[in-house]
């Protein structure tokens, strides 16, 4: 049975006298060439001229079998070679249950159980996250007792990936939203002639608010979609198993490193940002309003609180534990497949960045009960 | 018709940086048998079998599949080529994000046009002839167990009804009796469908029970093609210690027939 070079797939049938007649090729592309009811009063279908023919082929006989056998006539299948016949019956061995169950039409109470479902989904996992984020907590306090339980070189090479690779970037936004206030800031102020407050626009902006929180989110896109994905896939491959199994703990070794790397450089990363946003609003304000760098260094130093500054340091760790933990949070929860890890990945990161606003405000009312 | 082997390999030569897998490899397979690769852990069989169905790209040799070379032919050439077999991995490589019945489907789906109830009837089928259950349809791949999912992965590489079936240790980690239904549903097929089979195993039992000739792979080439017989008669260290080790002798007298 040689079957390169056969002639283009052709299947022919004709009736004859209560005998469907088959030739040519039975096949996967060629069934659907032979209509429904084409040789309905046919009891006997001869396939001895088929040149060949595969499963489809065999499963478009046996159906034709079992629809016959519904009304009541037996249809016989004659001329077949015996691997034919095998494969026949290996295919009749191996029909759909003749019952199907049907499916139920998508009603209002469905949509009611959807929502539902979709509530105490948030829920449990608010509640999830909450106890995840004790468990690291604890798991914290238990390195601070015992310091030699700490994968140092682990969090070392975390510091490096969050911190040290993401300076560039986190310098860069800095700079042009310094760049950006400036300008806007005295297009406005010099309406009033008021242009030296440029100054303070800039500097209370960029460090109570602009710096930290900017840093925060693209270190939530940059860090935290990774963890994501590398716990995920760690997850998916049945490593993280293989840890629990050998009496490694993946919070100790895989969250902890991570959540510890990141508060350490989230503060770091945003004291940079303070500082080149600065740069970026005094060059900007040298440039359009003549403010020179020497005024401007007065200016910020004597009018600017210095609690600014902390005010934005201070939220910088909260931040960034928001960030790990969810980051790690997600991972851990990838199932089996890879489309979970891709769904995953991008809900941690909207989740991270939500959260991190979120928190931003709640520590603008905090700040302004307690008036700093 | 034994005239063009279907798949014919000349010279071979792979390599991974300094470490050379093959070198100079030669390998026939016939059209409708069932040839059995042999060879230690890390000899290069699954290698092999990646440059004949042309994922990985060999360094030097020719290979031919039904007389046409896989290493430079045009995109459509390959793809009217690539219907012509199929393909089970080592380990499954089952899409993870569609259930058994849709990664069966995938294939035709990529390559025919079908109505959606014809084609997710035939993949029933396909799903069915493997011996899977009918609850496993809707699972997916994480969700079902070692041997369910090699089961899975034949199921699609005989979607499309391939002339050839390129098998990477199917019955390695299926029960015992599963392996030796996995070898009779082999042998089924291949006899209904006309298959040639390539079959990578260390199941001594399988090479007995379904191998029309073995292909030993060792010292970077195919050290002996034959059948069982001949291969109880040849005299390298490796392939004696293989074929007449406890394990072989085991599987031997099993099969019946008498040990050497
Ligand atoms: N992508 C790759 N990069 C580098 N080396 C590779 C790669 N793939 C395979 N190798 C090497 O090629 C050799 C042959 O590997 P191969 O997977 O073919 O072994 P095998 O014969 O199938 O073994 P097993 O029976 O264990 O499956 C091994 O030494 C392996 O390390
Ligand atoms: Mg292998």
């Amino acid at each position: 049975m040689a079957r390169s070079g056969l002639p283009p797939k052709r299947l022919g049938a004709l009736v004859d006298g209560g005998v469907l007649r088959l030739s040519g090729r039975l096949l996967i592309d060629t069934i659907e060439q032979l209509d429904q009811d084409f040789g309905q009063d046919a009891s006997r279908f001869d396939v001895s001229q088929l040149q060949q023919m595969d499963t489809a082929g065999a499963w478009f006989l046996v159906d034709r079998q079992i629809q016959m056998a519904k009304q009541g006539t037996v249809l016989e299948i004659i001329g077949a070679t015996s691997a034919q016949a095998q494969l026949i019956e290996t295919v009749a061995r191996n029909m759909p249950p003749p019952d199907q169950p049907e499916t139920k039409p998508f009603t209002i109470a469905d949509r009611f159980e959807a929502f539902g479902q979709k509530v105490t989904r948030g829920w449990r996992m608010a509640v999830e996250l909450i106890s995840f984020l004790g468990q690291v907590v604890a798991t914290l306090a238990g390195i601070l007792r015992h310091p030699s339980r700490l994968r140092l070189t682990s969090v070392v090479h975390h510091c490096q990936e969050i911190g040290v690779s993401a300076v560039p970037i986190v310098a860069l936004m800095a700079f042009l939203i310094g760049v950006v206030l400036a300008f806007q800031g005295s297009a406005q102020l010099r309406q009033f002639g008021a242009e030296v407050f440029v100054v303070d626009l800039i500097a209370i902006s960029i460090l109570r608010e602009l710096g930290i929180l900017l840093t925060a989110i693209i270190v939530a896109g940059r860090s935290g979609s990774a963890f994501t994905a590398a716990i995920g896939s760690m997850k998916m491959r049945e490593e993280i198993d293989a840890m629990r199994t050998l009496g490694l703990d993946p919070v100790t070794i895989l969250v902890v490193p991570r959540v510890l790397a990141l508060m350490l450089m989230l503060p770091a990363l945003g004291f940079i940002a303070d500082i080149s946003g600065l740069i970026g609003g005094a060059l900007m304000s040298w440039i359009e309003l003549g403010v020179s760098p020497a005024v401007f260094q007065t200016r910020l130093v004597s009018n600017t609180d210095v609690w600014h500054f902390s005010v934005g340091m201070i939220k910088a760790p909260f931040f960034a534990l928001i960030i790990g933990i969810i980051g790690c949070y997600e991972g851990l929860k990838v199932g089996g497949n890879a489309e979970s890890l891709g769904r995953l990945t991008s809900a941690s990161v909207v989740l991270s960045i939500f959260m991190v606003i979120v928190m931003d405000a709640l520590f603008s009312i905090f700040f302004a009960i307690v008036g700093v | 018709m034994k005239d063009n082997p279907t798949i014919r390999v000349r010279g071979l030569v792979t390599r991974f940086g300094t470490h050379t897998v093959h070198e100079g490899l030669d390998l026939d397979v016939r059209q409708g048998e069932i040839i059995g690769v042999v060879g230690g852990s890390g000899t290069g069989k699954s290698v092999l079998l990646r440059a004949i169905v042309g994922l990985l790209e060999p360094n030097a040799g020719q290979i031919e599949v039904f007389g046409q070379s896989v290493r430079d032919t045009s995109d459509a050439e390959h793809r009217a080529l690539r219907r012509r077999w199929g393909v089970m991995f080592q380990d499954g490589a089952l899409f993870s994000s569609l259930t058994v019945r849709q990664n069966v489907e995938a294939p035709m789906r990529e390559q025919l046009d079908l109505e959606d109830t014809l084609r997710e009837t035939l993949a029933g089928i396909k799903v069915r002839m493997v011996g899977l259950p009918e609850n496993a349809m809707a699972k997916y791949p994480s969700e079902l167990s070692g041997g369910m999912r090699k089961r899975a992965g034949f199921a699609r590489a005989i979607a499309m009804d391939p002339e050839i079936v390129f098998l990477d240790e199917p019955t390695a980690g299926l029960d015992p009796i599963g392996a030796a239904a996995f070898d009779t549903l082999i042998k089924q097929l291949q006899a209904a469908l006309g298959l040639t089979v390539f079959l990578v195993t260390h199941d001594l039992d399988s090479l007995h029970a379904i191998c029309d000739r073995i292909a030993v792979l060792a010292d970077r080439k195919v050290l002996a093609v034959g059948t069982m017989e001949e291969m109880l008669a040849i005299d390298h260290p490796w392939v004696h210690e293989y074929f007449h080790g406890p394990r072989a002798r085991a599987a031997l007298s099993s099969a019946g027939k008498g040990i050497v």
